[in-house]
């Protein structure tokens, strides 16, 4: 079957990256020391980064922040942080000004509570404070956070943040924090 | 011929190419087996169970381990670019890859540059990447799920982690989103939006929904999703009509969660294991 036509047809890029920036962020600290510090352990760790100005809409830390891949920010915030460098704040490249998804939606089902937080959901049994499922995402840390939660309690089960490294798995923090919060305290 | 493309969550499998098969509950791809609990590894198996019925080949898996550090995606990405304009799928189903914008770039000029090229269904990662790259409508197919139909639908979130609230907040308002998706040029051709009710719509609105059997607990399971594209990627390779490949699909997929009895609790493999009869009994 051949689309050749249709494809032809549809060249123009649509929104939000058409630059091909769409997947970089940008993370803000607060003095210089700190972004020449981050920068050489990220660089040591391997990862594509660079050092620029900062655009006009972000309006607090130094003269300079770091370009990074946002899709591996779970990941490159904790290396960051067990070396003790923490960002002021972290924005996606395309649109500085969006904030993380701080909505919830919770679905009882009886025995057990489903808390989901923008693509991922987690299921916990409510007595025992088991996680029974693990569900929505598409980065490929979903299936491995997945494998290492189900079946453990809240209390037993690594966190997200702690084994995660993508998006998805910061996300997937999110709902484990609002499942803990209403079902252990 | 129907091609698979993801990634698995064992970080020492390298990467593994050839027909798929499923053994005792396990997908088995180029003499590795590999548990079926969700993401591609479900999606693989629901194809083939999908095809053991049609009595068609086999879905040709092409999959690596990652557990989110990106490494497996990139050497899967970059086996694509380098073997993809000589396959010869009927229909290639894109899966869990980390999202990197020049990668799928990469690729998608590879793709642009066949003369004839597969039918392409983008899912989890690669959908994210696809809307990333500002190239959604190269696809023919997205298969969403309504907090991702959000995200689609929201022209400037790069992720799903950044859906404004506002567009979150109208979610029940598939229409909307679907229209407000395509009005940015964020969608494929078709999307199959799964939720309580599932549907296929195109550029004009909703063409078709499914919102039987209700099995509510089906949203908490994982790989509900991906067995519902697994099985749909199976019909449309073997040469079923997309619109009614996506109905036969979503009624599949329905009543194979249906047979299982399902609780909030149970994981995908049970499912997986009702899609036989399912299927037969959809097409009869």
């Amino acid at each position: 079957m051949s689309f050749l036509g249709f494809f032809k047809e549809k060249e123009e890029r649509s929104s939000p990256g058409g630059d091909g920036n769409a997947d970089r962020g940008i993370m803000v600290l607060e003095h210089t020391s700190e972004v020449i510090q981050a920068e050489d352990i990220l660089k040591g760790e391997g990862w594509e980064i660079r050092v620029m100005g900062p655009p006009p809409e972000v309006r607090s830390g130094c003269d300079l922040v770091i370009e990074f891949p946002l899709i591996e920010e779970l990941n490159i915030l904790r290396v960051l942080e067990e070396r003790g460098v923490v960002p002021l704040q972290v924005v996606p490249v395309t649109s500085p000004l969006l904030q993380p998804v701080d909505l919830f939606h919770v679905k009882d089902f009886g025995r057990y509570v489903m808390v989901r937080a923008a693509n991922m959901k987690l299921t916990v049994e409510k007595e025992t404070g088991m996680i029974v499922n693990v569900s929505g995402g598409g980065c490929p840390d979903v299936p491995y956070l997945a494998r290492e939660m189900v079946g453990k309690s809240l209390d037993d089960a690594p966190s997200p943040r702690s084994i995660g490294h993508t998006l998805c798995g910061y996300a997937l923090q999110l709902a484990y924090e609002e499942a803990r919060r209403r079902c252990l305290e | 011929m129907l091609g698979i493309a993801g990634t698995i969550p064992v970080e020492d499998i390298p990467l593994l190419t050839g027909g798929a098969a499923m053994e005792n509950g396990d997908i088995r791809i180029d003499g590795r087996r590999i548990p079926v609990d969700r993401g591609t590894a479900a999606l693989i198996g629901a194809a083939v169970k999908t095809s053991e019925v049609l009595g068609t080949p086999p879905p040709f898996g092409c999959v690596v381990g990652d557990i989110g550090r990106g490494i497996g995606s990139r050497n899967l990405y970059k086996h694509l670019v380098d073997t993809f304009s000589e396959s010869v799928f009927h229909t290639v189903t894109f899966h869990y890859l980390q999202p990197i914008v020049h990668w799928h770039n990469r690729l998608q000029q590879v793709i642009h540059d066949m003369e004839t090229r597969p039918v392409l269904i983008a899912d989890a990662g690669f959908m994210y990447v696809a809307k990333m790259s500002g190239h959604a409508a190269m696809y023919d197919l997205f298969t969403p799920d309504i907090g991702e139909l959000a995200f689609l639908a929201d022209e400037t979130a790069p992720h799903p982690f950044y859906t404004r609230g506002f567009i979150l907040h109208d979610e029940n308002r598939v229409p909307d989103l679907i229209a407000r998706a395509y009005e940015h040029g964020n969608a494929a051709r078709l999307l199959l939006v799964k939720g309580k009710k599932d549907c296929l719509a195109d550029r004009g609105g909703i063409l078709c929904e499914v919102d039987s059997p209700v099995e509510e607990v089906m949203e908490a399971i994982g790989g509900t999703g991906d067995t519902l594209t697994g099985i749909l990627s199976a019909l449309i390779g073997s040469g079923m009509d997309t619109k009614e490949a996506a109905t036969v699909a979503m009624k599949t997929n329905r009543l194979a969660g249906a047979y299982a009895r399902p609780t909030p609790a149970t994981q995908i493999i049970d499912i997986i294991s009702h899609i036989p009869k399912a299927l037969e009994d959809t097409l009869q």
